[in-house]
């Protein structure tokens, strides 16, 4: 790209002294990288065919390591040292990018051969209320139940107070508490799940006593993952507010919470609802806290959020996987579609609400 | 102007209070305020219910590798190998994790065509949102069996270091797939963070690297990497601290044995989240205590690595 030369010229004609003289070099043809890709894969699979050892996994990691090699000598013979690093950087990372692919596709498709055995009408609507583990029977309904209440709860917690902190954080807030506050919710994204149920734990024992599990204790930590999450995504859109907005409500005599009210959270709602719905997306997967708080061993639909064990999804696809059968393997794919379905629904519906609802600020 | 002691610090005209503003202002004051009450009831809440294990315990909390906790009477329990097993497994993930993340955001930023880049953004953050549970059952459902050929592989040709010695556990359940699992799950954290830091390479760096005639690599490597080196840091302490407290991927994967080892190959180890999510279910006696004292030796790491992570992204901000 730096070069200014005719790249597929190689022959001897006008600029050729200047070549020689190293300044420009001389150049690969664009078709040779990907020529001498497809020639090596052929001849790789090849060898591989004749010593009887093919599969695909080798054929790509030999390969991208011949190719690396090849392109490399290819570019020092004909371009220049220079020249081959920048070729092998480029093959290095195409490799990762690749790479990073392999995890991606492979997770979707498992899950969705796999789960898609189980996942009907009659999966999602029926409970594990008197199934035996072994038994051809039982569904998700009671998890689907205790996903929506649990996580409904939390968002119910952790939105006025994520929102209202971000108000503080871009509206009104100074000096150290604002620098405290903003250091301390970043260092709280950080806290692992695990953590936050047993401090649940820890709170319900000092308040209920040893062994109290309930759907409520669920929400709170999960509410902990998600309050910090919440904050983050609102102080960005508020901040993206623009102040002539504010100013113009002041000027005509607007108190200062009413301008708020009215006139900063309707501009930035469209991103607000995008970043709560990306926080839901992040704790409705949640396991590790559930397993402390909500209990791993409900089987029947509890509406309650106050009494007694509750079933949620992740839970629903952890206690499946310990049991162990061949069947609760099939059960715990299927949770993992629905759940995945949910999750990606969510980040649908964000984008949506932030494509078709974002204020038109350029007008 | 000097008289009125308003002077300085005035920024909007003021009226009298109105009861509004004062309830609002309170309102945004008081959870802002509740969020480090939060925090701080964390801290408070682990220390004071791990006090009753720890004072009881009969071994050092801090070398013994045993659990015995689940007693009326007389626990020793330690942390040595939970410890241990939770580093190693967030390093083997770091390691792995940080080189094809750094690899992915140059390739998004740098090498893609434009189009596909936003849609790789978008993957990427699709990736970073599915739920560990599910990485969990990916992992123990098709991962270990893809992994025994290659660990096989891995032990007759680099069976002399101590890493890699043998016997290969034959379920595949050992400590090098929790790290490669947990390596997936924080790529697309470091990923995010290390293209939102190569986004802000300044043009005129680059573009003054390419004029003096820098092929792209050498161009990233003059312009982008140094000027991204602090988010790149910052990025993978906070993926660190996400491994560090990865609970069910690990559960789910490992076949778990309390003892310090370093042979990723073989079944055994343990983390300490991992631990708690096993253990609790069965927890009597002392033993929800004790594992409160392990849970705050782990947030007690988290909250270092997080801090430093912290410290180090927004220094790079006071600079760009």
């Amino acid at each position: 790209m730096a070069t200014t030369t005719d790249p597929t010229s190689t022959g001897a004609a006008g600029g050729a002294h200047l070549r020689n003289a190293g300044l420009f070099g001389g150049t690969l043809p664009r078709w040779v990288p990907p020529a001498l890709l497809v020639v090596l894969a052929g001849a790789v699979a090849g060898v591989l065919l004749a010593a009887g050892a093919f599969n695909a996994p080798l054929l790509a990691v030999l390969t991208t390591v011949a190719y690396a090699v090849a392109i490399t000598v290819a570019s020092a013979i004909v371009e220049n040292r220079r020249r081959a690093t920048d070729r092998l950087v480029t093959a290095v990372v195409y490799t990762c990018f690749a790479l990073a692919m392999v995890p991606l596709v492979s997770l979707l498709w498992t899950v969705l051969v796999n789960g898609l055995q189980r996942l009907d009408g009659y999966f999602l609507s029926v409970s594990m209320n008197g199934v035996t583990p072994s038994m051809d029977a039982g569904g998700v309904y009671h998890a689907i139940v205790g996903t929506i209440s649990i996580t409904g709860f939390a968002a119910l917690i952790s939105i006025p107070i994520g929102l209202m902190t971000a108000i503080y954080l871009v509206e009104y807030g100074r000096g150290r508490l604002k620098q405290a506050i903003t250091f301390f919710v970043d260092v709280m994204t950080g806290i692992p799940s695990i953590v936050a149920g047993l401090f649940v734990v820890a709170l319900w024992m000092l308040l209920f006593g040893p062994g109290n599990t309930n759907g409520a204790a669920g929400a709170i930590s999960l509410s902990v993952l998600m309050i910090p999450v919440v904050v983050r995504s609102c102080e960005e859109m508020l901040r993206l507010v623009p102040n002539e907005l504010r100013e113009a409500s002041y000027a005509l005599g607007v108190p200062k919470w009413l301008t708020i009210v009215k006139v900063v959270l309707p501009t930035a709602i469209a991103g607000i609802t995008t970043g709560v719905m990306l926080a839901l997306a992040r704790v409705i997967g949640e396991t590790a806290p559930l397993i402390l708080t909500a209990g791993s061993s409900a089987v029947a639909i509890n509406w309650n959020l106050f009494d007694g064990q509750m079933m949620s999804l992740p839970v629903f696809i952890y206690s499946q996987v310990r049991m162990g059968g061949a069947i609760n393997y099939e059960r715990a794919w299927a949770a993992a579609l629905t759940l995945i379905l949910v999750v990606m629904l969510l980040f649908l519906l964000a984008r949506l609400v932030s494509r078709f609802f974002a204020p038109k600020l350029g007008r | 102007m000097t008289t009125t002691d308003s002077s300085t610090t005035a920024r909007i005209p003021r009226g009298k209070r109105r009861l509004g503003d004062v309830v609002f202002a309170n309102g945004a004051r008081g959870s802002g305020v509740l969020i480090l009450a939060i925090l701080a009831g964390v801290a408070a809440f682990l220390i004071g219910q791990s006090y009753d294990s720890l004072s009881a315990n009969t071994a050092n909390f801090f070398t013994t590798s045993e659990w015995a906790a689940n007693v009326r009477e007389e626990p020793a329990f330690g942390v040595a190998a939970l410890a241990f097993g939770t580093i190693l497994a967030a390093a083997i993930a770091l390691l792995v994790a940080t080189p094809v993340a750094i690899g992915i955001a140059l390739f998004i930023v740098y090498y893609a065509p434009r189009r596909l880049a936003a849609v790789l953004g978008y993957v990427v953050d699709l990736l970073a949102a599915i739920p560990s549970v599910v990485y969990g059952l990916w992992g123990i459902g098709w991962l270990v069996g893809q992994l025994g050929p290659f660990y096989l592989l891995l032990e007759r040709y680099l069976g002399w270091i101590p890493l890699f010695a043998g016997p290969v556990s034959t379920t595949g359940r050992t400590m090098l797939t929790v790290g490669l699992v947990l390596a997936v799950m924080i790529l697309p954290i470091i990923t995010a963070m290390t293209r939102d830091v190569f986004q802000q390479v300044p043009q005129a760096h680059r573009e003054a690297a390419l004029a003096l005639g820098a092929t792209r690599w050498e161009m990233i490597r003059m312009a982008v990497l140094p000027f991204g080196r602090p988010g790149i840091i910052g990025g993978a302490m906070l993926g660190l601290g996400r491994a560090l407290g990865e609970t069910m991927a690990v559960a789910m994967i490992l076949s778990p044995s309390l003892v310090v080892s370093w042979a990723l190959l073989q079944s055994g180890n343990q983390t300490i989240a991992a631990h708690i999510a096993l253990q609790y279910p069965e927890a009597t006696g002392y033993g929800v205590s004790a594992l409160i004292a392990a849970g705050l030796v782990l947030f007690a790491i988290t909250l270092v690595v997080n801090m430093v992570a912290r410290f180090v992204v927004a220094r790079r901000k006071e600079f760009s």
